[in-house]
């Protein structure tokens, strides 16, 4: 299968008062299309650095990044929020939904930047609030939907562009083990049924489980690449 | 995003917080309001200066005699015995560009007639005099050419004259008697109110020139010329000609002064316009430093706006919206409040422009250019203080502005 995903060397230097801070000491990794994939570390470890690479938010200090084979590591301002629009489904933490918006608008909001006309929108919007199991909560605030259902819009939102790949940041983080259990229920079966590739940060190992690789990062680098628990298990079972 | 799109986001964003958009845009509602409101009362003044002048005639040149000087003491302008028939014969005759001449000879007089008598002042003049002061008959007729050759008794009633003289009948065909002399009325001049100097014009009774000097005054020499010129374009070619006609014909040496003055209302005219433009442009000035003001309000507002919605930037700009987008989005909401300030504003400085004109009873004229004009440089004031802050918006970086509480 294709690298969705593909990494080379990458690497991240900010600059601190008159220090540089190494976040990312080439980093090579590669996803293939459909695969699930938990990024784990200790805070500190570089892992929000590569999130914010892979999805298009910052640039590298050096080194190369493949998103569905194009070379997007010297992209910048504009040509990158076009690259997030069309190929990268972000789930923050903390939900990010605007609160003044019903969880369709929320859910059409990528849609406006990419200029898909209004039927559309709502159509895309409405099938997306579905397939997370929201059709009856489109023109719900989010004020009035609990922490897992706005996860869930959330979700939707990420899906409605159709995008390369979900990246999740600690999608969990603010939820009880129920809702938890719910949201990584629910991106197992998009990867399941839609083969959606699906990137997952977390520092949880419960989380980590879920998803049928673990990547680890340790002080900028990968220190572990192998299959979870649960794959292993299934294994050994096998 | 579509215009529409634009404008939904940001309406919205403003009806979100009433309170704050209002204060945010009452200095441009203000600004606005005081712009239209000032040049409404500047406007409705200045027309209201220039109605009383036209009423003098734009087209009038007015010679008086000049001021004597005896032992010392210099009296005033119009004391010289200086202008005579023949110089109003010779302005007609040789100045170009004149339309009409009229001498004019006056006294004060006890006007009587039937039982009734009233004090008013006798004009002596030419069958000119009605054209140049631009005054209508309401009836019967002017004097004419021919009562000035023959010096007949007839005369013209103002219409306050006649009103107090003929309380309750038509006065033409009556007589009217001044200092003994029996006039016969042939007509009544109509009602033109008060000059712009507070004089009241009806008041008058008019005679033939020739009759006045014989029989009223017994003088033959002229209180005024009236000149009243083709155009308003040749009253300063009229006013030039006519100076050099006078001094030739008195015989002045170039080194002595004039003994006549020749004025022209359409300087009065230029002065007074000049005045109240002034006035204007001064009452818009200040009303367009307050729009600035106002525009510096919806700049803090903005910033304060950009900086409150810092996550609402980076969540938009993390599913895709670019640069232009975000500066846009804040852009259209920066020109929208200084426009739904500038609609108030027009709204509001009509209003009060009215309210003017009832409370104070002054003439008020909307100027059509000062609406568009304001609330043009309303929306600028938007655009221009909005897109510092809209910049801003576009430049954070997403991942920070992601991470803000």
């Amino acid at each position: 299968m294709s690298a969705v995903i593909d990494t080379r060397k990458l690497r991240k230097v900010y600059r601190v008062g008159a220090e540089d801070v190494v976040a990312l000491d080439g980093v090579s990794v590669r996803v293939r299309s459909g695969e699930s994939v938990a990024v784990m570390g200790p805070s500190g470890s570089g892992k929000s650095t590569f999130m914010n690479l892979i999805g298009c938010l910052d640039q590298p200090t050096s080194g190369a990044y493949f998103l569905e084979g194009q070379d997007v590591s010297h992209l910048h301002g504009d040509k990158l929020a076009e690259v997030r629009s069309r190929k990268i489904g972000f789930v923050f933490q903390g939900f990010n939904l605007l609160s003044r918006s019903s969880a369709a608008e929320n859910v059409e909001l990528p849609l406006t930047y990419s200029g898909v006309p209004h039927e559309e929108r709502r159509e895309r919007a409405a099938s997306a609030l579905k397939a997370v199991g929201l059709g009856h909560r489109m023109n719900h605030l989010p004020s009035e939907l609990s922490g897992g259902q706005q996860q869930r819009v959330a979700i939707a939102r990420a899906l409605v562009n159709d995008p390369a790949v979900i990246l999740a940041d600690e999608p969990t983080g603010n939820l009880d083990s129920h809702s938890s259990e719910e949201i990584m229920r629910l991106f197992l079966r998009l990867n399941d049924e839609r083969g959606m590739t699906i990137v997952i940060v977390t520092h949880e190992h419960d989380i980590a489980n879920w998803t049928a690789r673990i990547v680890t990062f340790l002080d900028g680098h990968v220190v572990d690449d192998r299959p979870s628990a649960q794959v292993a298990a299934a294994r050994g079972s096998a | 995003m579509t215009a529409g799109g634009l404008l939904r986001v940001a309406w919205q964003s403003l009806v979100r917080n009433p309170f704050r958009s209002l204060l945010t845009i009452l200095g441009i509602i203000i600004g606005v309001g005081a712009v239209i409101t000032s040049m409404a009362i500047g406007a409705g003044a200045q027309a209201a200066v220039q109605a009383q002048l036209a009423r003098l005639g734009s087209n009038l040149i007015v010679v008086v005699p000049g001021s004597i000087i005896t032992g010392g003491v210099q009296l005033g302008s119009g004391a010289r015995q200086s202008l005579k028939i023949a110089d109003a014969q010779a302005i007609q005759q040789d100045v170009p560009d004149v339309a009409y001449v009229a001498p004019q000879s006056g006294t004060n007089a006890q006007a009587v007639a039937g039982g009734n008598n009233w004090a008013t002042s006798i004009t002596g003049t030419t069958p000119d005099w009605l054209q140049v002061e631009s005054y209508t008959m309401a009836s019967g007729r002017f004097i004419t050419q021919a009562d000035e050759t023959s010096g007949a008794k007839t005369a013209v009633l103002g219409a306050t004259v006649a009103q107090n003289l003929f309380p309750s009948s038509d006065p033409v065909g009556k007589t009217v008697i001044v200092k003994n002399v029996p006039f016969l009325i042939v007509g009544v001049l109509a009602a033109k109110g008060q000059s712009g100097f507070g004089r009241d014009q009806d008041d008058q009774i008019v005679v033939p020139l020739s009759a006045m000097q014989l029989r009223l005054n017994g003088q033959n020499w002229l209180g005024v010329i009236l000149i009243s010129a083709d155009s308003p374009d040749a009253v300063d070619s009229v006013v030039s000609s006519t100076e050099a006609l006078l001094r030739l014909r008195h015989g002045l040496t170039p080194r002595q002064p004039d003994d006549f003055s020749v004025r022209n209302i359409a300087n009065v005219q230029q002065a007074a316009s000049a005045t109240s433009q002034v006035q204007s442009r001064l009452l818009a000035g200040i009303a367009a430093v307050s729009l600035v003001v106002g525009g510096i309000g919806i700049m803090n507002i903005m910033l304060v706006s950009v900086t409150e919605r810092t996550r609402e930037i980076g969540i938009r700009m993390a599913v895709g919206a670019r640069e232009r987008d975000i500066l846009l989005q804040f852009l259209v909401e920066a020109v929208l409040l200084s426009c739904v300030g500038g609609a108030i504003g027009v709204a509001a400085g009509i209003g009060a422009a009215y309210a003017t004109a009832q409370g104070a009873g002054w003439q008020v004229l909307i100027v059509p250019a000062s609406v568009l004009l304001s609330f043009g440089f309303a929306a600028a004031v938007g655009i221009v203080f909005g897109f510092y802050p809209a910049r801003r918006a576009s430049q954070l970086n997403p991942i920070e502005a992601l991470r803000h509480e």
